[in-house]
């Protein structure tokens, strides 16, 4: 593993097996995860970020598999190799997750408190009830929750409340990656504030890792170090968030970054022209060449692969140059 | 001016615990009209929980209101006949906030699309249904080999989210209540879909209630928005006005909290936010926001601020705006543009125009 990373994926493909054909949701997709960092990853809705952050821990269901790749997690090894016992030890203790429309996952029928110490319980039976409701007490307390929220029933709650929730269970075990899947989409943008600097600090205490998907891109610019784009099942970009605005590199990129809107001119949203592929049956080449201002001769029958410059990864004919 | 759905002082209180009862107004004394003759799009933004769906709900029909009337084309809610109320449901469709919540996992996506098609008939023959079936869902980016057969759970977040968007377009109704119709997707796609939304008003007529947490689209795609804190209508008017020059200080911060996609402006203003934001308690007299308010003064723990009309085309309910005339009946369709109820028939007193 390179520089010590945390997480290091490795041209990871996870298929799903349908009657259509092969769903192709993750294709060859490679990046580390270091120590400390928050990466954001964003993409065309569809492109598989999902999918992958399932697969990150195995939590992915049939008709998904994995169909190559591999997953080293610091000190532990191939995620992928692990067995039952294997992945029920790394999960919520190094990998969290917490999930799409996880604060609507919460049991309507169990209290916070109870939902918990489920967690917790699982995986250290022996701790005793006086333990248990101390640790609660401070899992609340580190996402910044009153301890008499313990008591109450997720309906009870708002929703950057259960957020919250959501958060403190997954972390309730100290992890070392935390990987949250659009953590904010359903909340007002003073109460995402808070929900990321809760995240943000509660990472900083534990010094974990996190990789965060999301759609937001004010967003992604404000809690990210790093970002990573994903297409038609591909990471198509890697680089420093700074770099990624100010100077993206993939067609692809520059055109999702040119459809965001500002507060600056009324003016017709702009969308990048042309449909989103099937993953089923990804164009051949590049898979962004039916819509890229800038094909040219090799892309729509050569694949681009990975180059690697200035701490930044790219996969574009455009970019010649090392392979990443 | 054809009203073609009113919301008169309404308001919707839930009622919850046995023993200690517990009153959420949920929607505080909405008044406002969805007109016919000339549509526009109204974005509703505030807090999480401060009554968003709730009034989605209400204009729905989904629920009752606790106190106060909708009015559909002249006639309550409550009394319509069982065809006016076939009508009601079709003019009006919802685009749900949750994906994950809207679909029954038993059905193929097939479902939600199918069946509203053939309860209101939209088509003669079997073909034509899967024609505009198909149009619809080339509205939203989707390909309908990739879509149709396939089960809720097969289909990416933002994938189903627009499977809801395109059951409302395919009813062709003359309001669409959307729900945070493009949280989950990416920015391409939430372009696509709002532009089409805003070209079913330009061409079809359609009016639009959206509910969004992102301003930044509210901004570009609404004529007016209407600002929600605790139930209550905070600050309401043209975009141009509240967006751009916010005069209430609960919209004020949640317009400096938006996040810009440059990651060299930093987010949001300096420090803490003063008070609890997420608590659920309010005070039973003053202004819902004063915990929290940076600028509260004398008045403002004692008494509810009315809105008041501050400029032509927005008002505010804050005191610090109490020398401009409380607006008239609390209505909002004076302050919403085009403004269609002409500005004499209030009578001497006109707005504070600056
Ligand atoms: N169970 C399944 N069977 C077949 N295809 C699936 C299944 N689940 C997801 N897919 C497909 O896999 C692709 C990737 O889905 P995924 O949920 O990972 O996307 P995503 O990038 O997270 O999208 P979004 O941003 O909309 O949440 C999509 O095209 C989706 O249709
Ligand atoms: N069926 C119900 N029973 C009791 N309380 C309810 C019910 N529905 C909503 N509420 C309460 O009414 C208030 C308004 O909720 P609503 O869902 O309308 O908020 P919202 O603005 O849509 O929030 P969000 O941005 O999180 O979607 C909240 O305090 C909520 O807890
Ligand atoms: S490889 Fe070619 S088609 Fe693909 S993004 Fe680069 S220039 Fe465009
Ligand atoms: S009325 Fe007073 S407390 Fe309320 S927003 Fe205005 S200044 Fe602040
Ligand atoms: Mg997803
Ligand atoms: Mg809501």
């Amino acid at each position: 593993m390179n520089d010590g990373a945390v997480l290091s994926v490795k041209d990871l493909r996870v298929y799903y097996d349908t009657d259509a054909g092969t769903v192709k949701a993750v294709d060859g997709v490679s990046f580390e995860l270091r120590p400390g960092e928050r990466l954001g990853l964003v993409g065309e809705s569809g492109s598989g970020k999902s999918t992958m952050a399932l697969a990150l821990m195995r939590l992915h269901k049939p008709p998904a598999r994995i169909a190559g790749g591999e997953v080293l997690l610091d000190g532990v090894g191939d995620v992928m190799k692990l067995d039952d016992d294997g992945l029920r030890r790394i999960r919520l203790d190094r990998l969290a997750l917490v999930p799409q429309g996880a604060m609507n996952s919460l049991n309507p029928v169990m209290r916070i408190r109870d939902q918990l110490a489920d967690g917790i319980r699982t995986h250290e039976p022996g701790d005793t009830r006086d333990d248990l409701a101390e640790r609660i007490q401070a899992q609340l307390s580190r996402v910044g929750l009153d301890s008499e929220v313990g008591g109450k029933f997720p309906h009870e709650l708002s929703g950057g409340m259960k957020q919250r929730v959501a958060i403190a269970i997954g972390t309730s075990l100290s992890p070392s990656v935390i990987i949250a899947d659009e953590p904010t989409s359903a909340l007002d943008v003073v109460v995402q504030r808070q929900v990321m600097e809760t995240l943000r600090s509660v990472q900083e205490e534990l010094g974990a890792s996190v990789l965060i998907v999301g759609h937001d891109m004010g967003l992604m610019a404000q809690i990210a170090d790093r970002m990573g784009v994903m297409y038609a099942g591909k990471l198509v970009e890697l680089a420093p968030v700074h770099d990624l605005f100010t100077n993206p590199q993939h067609p692809y990129t520059r055109l999702l970054i040119e459809s965001v809107p500002t507060l600056m001119a009324k003016r017709a949203l702009a969308s990048i022209p042309g449909a989103p592929p099937t993953l089923i049956n990804v164009p051949p080449g590049c898979p962004f060449h039916p819509r890229c201002p800038s094909a040219f001769e090799p892309c729509d029958s050569e694949v681009p692969l990975p180059t690697a410059q200035n701490g930044r990864v790219v996969s574009c004919h455009l970019y010649p140059g090392e392979a990443a | 001016m054809t009203a073609f759905l009113e919301m008169a002082n309404v308001s919707k209180v839930f009622s919850a615990g046995i023993i200690r009862r517990q009153h959420t107004v949920a929607v505080d004394d909405v008044t406002m009209t969805i007109d016919e003759q000339s549509p526009s799009i109204l974005a509703v933004a505030g807090e999480s929980g401060s009554g968003k769906t709730t009034l989605a709900r209400l204009l729905l029909g989904v629920i009752p209101p606790s106190s106060g009337e909708v009015i559909y084309r002249g006639q309550s809610v409550d009394d319509l006949s069982r065809e006016q109320r076939r009508t009601y449901l079709r003019e009006i469709q919802p685009i749900f906030q949750d994906p994950f919540e809207s679909y029954n996992p038993f059905y193929k996506v097939d479902h939600v699309l199918t069946v509203p098609a053939q309860k209101f008939q939209l088509a003669a023959t079997k073909q034509e249904t899967t024609r505009l079936i198909h149009e619809a869902l080339d509205m939203v980016g989707l390909q309908p080999a990739e879509t149709l057969g396939r089960f809720p759970h097969q289909l990416s977040g933002g994938q189903r989210q627009r499977v809801m968007v395109a059951r409302a377009m395919l009813l062709r109704p003359r309001l669409i209540v959307a729900d945070e119709p493009v949280s989950m997707v990416d920015a391409s796609l939430r372009a696509t879909i709002l532009e089409s939304i805003r070209r079913m008003k330009q061409e079809l007529g359609i009016s639009v209630v959206y509910i969004t947490h992102d301003l930044t689209t509210a901004y570009q795609i609404a004529d007016n928005i209407l600002v929600m804190y605790k139930g209550s209508v905070v600050e309401a008017g043209s975009v141009e006005q509240v967006i751009r020059d916010p005069k209430h200080p609960y919209t004020q911060l949640l317009v400096s909290s938006i996040p810009q996609p440059d990651p060299s402006l930093p987010w949001g203003a300096d420090g803490e936010i003063a008070g609890d934001p997420e608590s659920m308690e309010v005070a039973a007299t003053g202004c819902k926001f004063v915990d929290r308010c940076p600028v509260a003064f004398e008045p403002c723990a004692g008494q509810r601020p009315l809105l008041f009309h501050e400029h032509l085309s927005r008002a505010a309910a804050c005191f610090q705006y109490d020398k401009s005339p409380a607006l008239e009946g609390q209505n909002l369709d004076l302050v919403f543009e085009p403004q269609l109820t002409s500005q004499a028939a209030g009578g001497s007193e006109g707005p504070a125009a600056n």
